[in-house]
């Protein structure tokens, strides 16, 4: 991730700012230029909630060299309470005690480091409720 | 009355006990959980460092203050384990939490006093009528080196505190600091760990400060410890603050609430700040607090507090701290801690 992507993303990664559509109030996250709904363009931008519920997962064992020492970890898709689906970390988490409809809520954390000298990279992951 | 309108605490929910560390270093536990009075410590997840940390803390501080981020003039941050040698962490967090860009934010050191400084700082710019609200946060993932008695303290939490002058939880009545240079624990740039000088790190340091802060700052408030509730200090383990306490003139049911070091080990900047955040969650209308924290260097920085009726309405709006050190807690062993901590030489 290089720092101007990484800095124009920081709304989404850091705050979960959504576009919400002002015409048929659907929620677009990340923001879009167009509704997928309704195809028209003017939104407001809203915060979503950070709470949700976990729609599926799977467990990382094999990663790429970004996340070499990292694994195993938990990815999944969570659905927030907003209606927003997205792709997450699920960090803490005994693997066991992981299931399909759980609640979840979303946690500042640490993403990824651009090597040794770089940037860190913040973000978003789900830790369960 | 300027104090603290909102406060918040995070801890890791890794740990480690210290039977782990002592077996790899061929040390007996007994003989340190006896002499240290330390049973386990938090270990941050490979995704924490002090700005989560403070965020996490930050987020619950929002939500017992109820009030818009936008009004909060400053946030500073205190740490000896900022992840960045050049970038404030403080940064991050206002644009994690909504605050600024209309702010001042800096990150401050001071080994384990750095958080009481910005506490400091933050109530001192809200009196003087500089802004409705700053914000004050003590974090850290703390460093110790492989072997050292540090190891077994040296651990990961941190709290948040927003001054202001409405609807006040913790009216700030006193402070004094008392600082010198007494060079009893230091980090050199560049290097990984800190080191110190063993027992000179007691009496000449930690005492002489700590003690010095406290009896002036009774003297100044014109109070005695017994009119105190509950007092909080520096935590490096978990036997000088009660030495420190018995000096003073506190009894071990004042320092109980706060002395959360034996579980959590030694938060350096975030440890009396925790030990405070502790206090706030059972606190009730009336309480005083007496509170003073220790960095090496040397200082220490003292607060008088006195709770308000405003507390109960808050204290169950974000998680309190003795809930996070004994719930869902999340065992390492000695190699996992190792990896967790980053003290594994690894290939670039």
């Amino acid at each position: 991730m290089i720092s101007p992507k990484y800095h124009r993303e920081i709304p989404q990664r850091y705050r979960l700012e959504a576009g919400k559509c002002k015409a048929c109030s659907n929620i677009s996250f990340p923001p879009r230029l167009v509704c997928p709904e309704c195809g028209k363009n003017e939104f407001e931008t809203v915060r979503l909630n950070g709470e949700g519920k976990l729609l599926t997962y799977t467990i990382i064992r094999v990663a790429s060299d970004k996340f070499f020492g990292k694994t195993p970890f938990a990815v999944g898709i969570v659905e927030l309470k907003d209606g927003v689906k997205l792709t997450t970390q699920i960090a803490d988490v005994d693997f066991d005690k992981i299931k399909i409809g759980i609640k979840v809520k979303l946690v500042f954390r640490k993403i990824q480091d651009e090597g040794k000298s770089g940037l860190h990279c913040y973000g978003y992951k789900a830790v369960l409720v | 009355m300027v104090g603290i309108v909102g406060y918040g605490s995070y801890l890791p929910r890794y740990r480690i006990k210290v039977e782990n560390i002592a077996k790899e270093w061929g040390s007996d536990p007994e003989v340190i959980k006896r002499g240290l009075q330390l049973f386990e410590k938090t270990v941050p997840g490979l995704d924490e460092d002090t700005i989560t940390i403070s965020v996490e803390a930050a987020r619950n501080a929002l939500k017992r203050a109820g009030i818009n981020p936008q009004d909060i003039g400053a946030v500073y941050i205190g740490s000896e384990s900022h992840p960045y040698a050049v970038k404030p962490s403080a940064t991050i967090l206002i644009d994690a939490l909504g605050i600024g860009p209309h702010v001042h934010v800096a990150s401050y050191e001071f080994a384990c006093k750095a958080g009481t400084e910005a506490m400091y700082v933050a109530y001192s710019l809200v009196k003087a009528g500089e802004m409705k609200y700053a914000m004050g946060i003590g974090a850290d993932t703390s460093q110790g080196a492989p072997g050292d008695a540090l190891e077994y303290s040296a651990s990961a939490g941190g709290a948040a505190f927003i001054m202001g002058s409405e609807n006040v939880v913790a009216e700030i009545l006193f402070t004094n600091s008392y600082t010198s240079d007494t060079p009893d624990f230091w980090r050199r740039e560049h290097e990984f760990y800190p080191r110190h000088a063993a027992r000179f790190t007691g009496e000449p340091a930690y005492f002489k400060h700590l003690v010095s802060a406290g009896k002036a700052l009774l003297e100044k408030s014109k109070m005695k410890p017994s009119d105190f509730k509950y007092c909080v200090f520096h935590m490096p383990n978990g036997k000088f603050p009660q030495m420190a306490a018995k000096q003073l003139g506190f009894a071990k049911e004042q320092m109980e609430v706060g002395w959360i070091v034996p579980w959590m080990g030694n938060t350096y900047s975030g440890s009396s700040p925790t030990g405070l955040a502790a206090i706030l969650d059972v606190a009730s209308p009336g309480d005083l607090i007496f509170m003073v924290s220790f960095g090496s260097g040397a200082g220490s920085d003292g607060f008088v507090y006195r709770v308000t009726d405003k507390i109960k309405d808050v204290q169950n709006k974000a998680p309190k701290l003795r809930d996070q050190l004994d719930k869902d807690k999340i065992y390492l062993d000695y190699g996992q801690y190792a990896k967790y901590r980053g003290k594994i030489i690894l290939n670039e």
